[in-house]
């Protein structure tokens, strides 16, 4: 029950804020934004990590005759992520409330229902009810970057949701067919509990046809890079905080439906495909990295360096490795956390240089604003995965994985983290260095743009003192969803025995 | 002999619909007359409403009574009163969605509402026809009058054009229908649908060429009626000439009734030629989903894209009609329903922006709506949004209900088909959510008359029945999966 009030929070705050009119619009979308988080971190906190598993579990049978449940459940593979989400939201909430928006009410309408899809996707153990989720995420989205982007927002929009569509669509195919199939193939009724198709796997050649599909969905959505082609036009047109939504948590829902639902019930298929989606992540990380060194605009040097990040993940992943899936597991949080930051410092920058996100427009303003310069470098460092922050413990994990299972792969990937100290790097000096020519306002960060920022600056840290607690939840269910995959690969998904602890 | 003629017993209480419907269609004709036109205005749709809605009563008192009536030419039955309550609502929409037209004026309104009357009657025949006779019977009494119905703006070129443009190509196709059924009946030596069941049944002709040639006309002349591709090409004319209120009824009643009619043959007598039907039905329904998705892409008339996405949505119908099992035909039934109401929330509006503006009925017209009336707007993205199959509306549910039944039959590729049609419908269905939220009107349009509330009550009602088929499902579609196994189960 908790969790069907978590899921509806966003949502059923987002409608009343626009029941009540204008004025009550942002009080009603900031509380139900503050609320979520305090829901999440509250079920975080009571989640009994002891006992482990799935917990505060719903199970309904929602469509009866098609055999769909309402089942929704905390486990440690979402349970950091379900955070997270809360998280990003809040912040992203807070942001758009010290600001004016045309039409707030159905602005914060969209808001509430994107998150509460988010919410749903990952909260959701029922193989329909995580595509209802996914496909549903991105009808907000649309509305927002069509009604409240900039520039070519129509255009943009449009080819945001048909490629991503063209993923989810075929997805729901394979969804639907994976049920059906499952039951005729055992005999048994129609049934789409997550749990419950894992138990009845199908054959090879049918496998593999579904799990291209789910990997279409996944791999736009991440997105991947023959596959990214909507990524610039659409984060150009993205208002800043929906960016921030948009980047921070929907790429993530794909990364783990990677981890919930392909790899453990399409464990033949990923095994034969994984060469495949290996090639696919590191031509990611270093086609993003090699992207985000080239552009000139702050906005998709952040953009570029999602694609290079969401490759990593996807290594790790398809390194079929518990070392791998958990760093994944703790990178999607990090990248999640940093991105936010790194999207809210983008528009701060933005302000200073006459609302141009050009990198060429922007330096030298570190000396007049310390504060956001130091912001900005922990944000900066962290993407770059510098040593004693989680993304570093996060990517090493990865690499550590990918190296266990294909050697060459971890070998190449690892100048993508070379790549990435350059990117981030060098967009922090054109930003904030330099002799100041282009007549930028020097001045620091204000209270109002300090507000969303700094709790992911302070979660940053968090994070790089202690994510432990993080890892220790999610060892089990990572090393669990990758373990049928490893098997048909012929890889040992835990090796040499290590934990987190140890590699620090 | 007078005497020794004994006429066939009639269970007036099963017939009751067709008796109130045939005499409230004379009444409203005869409250035509009336001299008051203001009285008139009012009175003749008052009686139309009141018609259907005892009709409907009786219609619903029917439900899990299923008899055979009239010599066994008329079957009441679950699908009788499920889809003849679907044609009854379109009709009583349709009257209230041309209440304040100025149509029926120039036409007589007691002419009107009396042939929409009786098209509904023809509609129920038909989805009840249990004789070949009476399938064509019924299919005679929808069409004429809708023949008629198309060309009732007499001053608009298009309309007349609609109509005879209509009446041509629905007569090819009732010729087509006819000489099928005739063929049918050589083949099998009855135009009693059991008897031909039991005739199939009993030769396993099914290798019969006057049979198999009979069928395939069969299916033909009611894909007109459908317009399913091949046969749709009078769909965008008619549609965009024919005035709104009478296209929406043909959108939503035409359709259910042919698709009804259809059910009624393949999964009846002919269950046991499935294996012969099924790929033809496959074969037009994937070709349906292929014209008239790439047909309705890049149309600017609003009522043109609608017949075009028509055209996609029948095809999508035929999909779970092919699996023919109580699962399919559940599905079919579900998604017939909710194509019905979300169809009517689309024309809805475009009736009531008609109105208000003399492009009301193209794109442009719709170029900042949300801005100018949220509400109306609201309504047509909740459509544009059930008809693409997103979540969370009936559409979704539906496509997904025949998907579940193409999988579970074998059918896998079909459901590909129709995913596959859905992604390019998004071309063009976005494309109007684009207009109405994301660009801004050319001018900031006054409406020319006053906002008529009752288009926009339907308008809503029918997108929060949208929304609600897409939230709790379960009913629905329980009692559509009832209608299959009574369909099944019966012959």
């Amino acid at each position: 029950m908790e969790l069907t009030l978590l899921l509806f929070l966003p949502l059923a705050t987002g409608l009343l804020g626009a029941v009540l009119g204008n004025r009550l619009v942002k009080p009603a979308a900031v509380l139900g934004g503050l609320g979520t988080l305090g829901v999440a971190v509250g079920l975080a906190l009571n989640y009994d990590t002891a006992l482990g598993g799935s917990q505060f579990t719903v199970d309904k049978l929602w469509v009866k005759p098609l055999g769909i449940h309402w089942a929704l459940t905390i486990d440690g593979l979402n349970l950091a992520l379900v955070v997270l989400t809360a998280f990003v939201y809040a912040s992203v909430v807070v942001a758009c409330a010290v600001r004016e928006q045309e039409n707030p009410r159905l602005f914060y309408f969209h808001l509430g229902l994107g998150a509460s899809a988010v919410l749903g996707a990952f909260l959701a153990q029922d193989l329909i009810l995580f595509v209802l989720f996914f496909d549903l995420m991105l009808v907000p989205f649309y509305f927002l970057v069509g009604q409240w982007g900039t520039g070519e927002r129509v255009a943009a929009t449009t080819k945001m949701v048909i490629y991503t569509l063209a993923g989810s669509l075929l997805m729901l195919a394979a969804a639907v067919a994976t049920g059906a199939l499952a039951a005729s193939h055992h005999g048994r009724h129609i049934d789409f509990l997550i749990s419950n198709l894992q138990r009845l796997p199908l054959g090879k050649g049918t496998q593999q046809w579904i799990f291209l599909c789910f990997a279409a969905a996944f791999l736009v959505k991440m997105p991947a890079v023959p596959l990214h082609g909507w990524l610039k036009d659409a984060y150009k047109s993205m208002p800043l905080p929906v960016l921030a939504l948009f980047s921070g948590v929907l790429s993530k829902v794909a990364a783990y439906g990677f981890l919930k639902l392909a790899l453990p019930l399409f464990p033949d298929a990923a095994a034969s495909f994984q060469d495949l989606l290996l090639a696919i992540g590191v031509i990611s990380i270093l086609y993003g990295s090699a992207l985000a060194f080239t552009t000139n605009d702050a906005r998709l040097v952040v953009g570029y360096s999602s694609i290079a990040q969401l490759g990593f993940i996807l290594i790790g992943i398809f390194s079929l490795t518990s070392d791998g899936a958990q760093g994944a597991l703790l990178q999607m949080v990090n990248h999640g956390v940093v991105t936010v930051a790194l999207v809210m410092i983008v528009g701060v920058l933005a302000s200073r240089a006459k609302g141009s996100e050009d990198l060429g427009s922007m330096g030298g303003i570190a000396m007049g604003a310390p504060v956001l310069a130091v912001v900005f470098l922990i944000a900066a460092f962290a993407n770059l995965a510098m040593p004693a922050s989680a993304n570093f413990i996060g990517e090493f994990l990865i690499l550590k994985g990918v190296f266990d299972s294909v050697t060459v792969v971890a070998v190449i990937a690892c100048l993508g983290v070379a790549m990435a100290a350059v990117y981030m790097l060098r967009a922090y000096i054109r930003a904030m260095h330099g002799p100041d020519t282009n007549g930028v306002e020097q001045r620091d960060l204000s209270f109002r743009e300090a507000l969303p920022i700094l709790p992911a600056i302070a979660l940053i840290l968090a994070l790089a003192v202690s994510p432990q607690p993080l890892l220790k939840r999610s060892e089990g269910p990572a090393t669990a969803a990758v373990i049928p995959a490893a098997k048909a690969a012929n890889i040992d998904p835990i090796q040499t025995a290590t934990t987190a602890q140890a590699k620090r | 002999m007078i005497a020794a003629i004994k006429a066939p017993f009639i269970d007036w209480s099963a017939l009751a619909p067709y008796t109130s419907l045939t005499v409230g269609a004379v009444v409203v004709l005869i409250a035509g007359l009336v001299g008051s036109a203001r009285l008139r205005s009012w009175l003749v749709p008052g009686l139309a409403l009141v018609t259907l809605t005892g009709t409907a009563v009786e219609l619903l008192s029917r439900w899990n009574h299923p008899k055979v009536i009239i010599s066994e030419a008329l079957r009441v039955d679950n699908l009788t009163v499920t889809l003849g309550l679907l044609c009854v609502a379109a009709a009583a929409f349709a009257v209230v969605l041309s209440l304040r037209s100025d149509t029926e004026d120039s036409v007589g309104r007691g002419e009107y509402h009396s042939l929409l009357l009786f098209s509904t009657i023809g509609m129920l025949i038909l989805i009840a026809a249990n004789d070949l006779v009476t399938i064509f019977a019924g299919l005679e009494l929808l069409s004429i009058p809708l023949y008629v119905l198309c060309a009732t703006e007499l001053r608009r070129e298009h309309s007349l054009e609609a109509g005879l443009k209509y009446l041509i190509v629905g007569s090819v196709g009732s010729a087509t229908l006819l000489y099928g059924l005739a063929l049918i009946y050589g083949a099998t030596g009855s135009t009693s649908l059991p008897k031909i069941g039991v005739a199939i049944a009993d030769t396993g002709a099914l290798t019969d060429p006057l049979l198999l040639a009979g069928m395939a006309l069969a299916i033909a002349g009611l894909s007109f009626k459908a317009s399913a591709a091949p046969f749709h090409q009078w769909t965008p004319d008619v549609y965009e000439g024919a005035p709104t209120p009478v296209t929406t009824f043909m959108a939503t009643a035409t359709k259910a009734a042919a698709l009804g009619v259809l059910l009624r043959i393949l999964v009846g007598p002919l269950l046991p030629a499935v294996d012969d039907w099924a790929p033809v039905i496959a074969a037009v329904a994937t070709l349906s989903i292929i014209v008239g998705n790439f047909g309705a892409l890049g149309q600017d008339s609003l009522k043109r894209m609608l017949a075009w996405s028509s055209v996609a949505q029948v095809g999508y119908l035929l999909a779970g009609l092919v699996v023919a099992t109580s699962l399919g035909i559940g599905a079919l039934v579900f998604y017939l329903v909710v194509y019905a109401v979300m169809t009517l929330a689309a024309f809805a509006v475009v009736v009531e922006n008609e109105r208000a503006s003399d492009d009301g009925e193209r794109l442009s017209g719709f170029a900042g709506l949300g801005r100018r009336r949220p509400w109306l707007a609201g309504a047509m993205t909740v459509s544009m949004l059930s008809l693409a199959g997103l979540p969370p509306t009936g559409g979704f549910i539906g496509k997904l209900a025949i998907i579940n039944a193409d999988a579970s039959g074998g059918w896998m590729w079909l459901a590909i088909v129709l995913v596959l049609g859905s992604l390019v419908s998004l071309g063009y269905y976005l494309r109007v959510i684009a207009t109405m939220w994301m660009t801004e009107g050319s001018v900031e349009k006054t409406p020319v008359v006053k906002q008529a509330r009752e288009i926009v009550a339907v308008a809503l009602l029918a997108a929060a029945v949208t929304i609600a088929a897409g939230v709790l499902p379960s009913w629905p579609l329980e009692r559509a999966q009832d209608v299959g196994h009574t369909v099944i189960s019966s012959r």
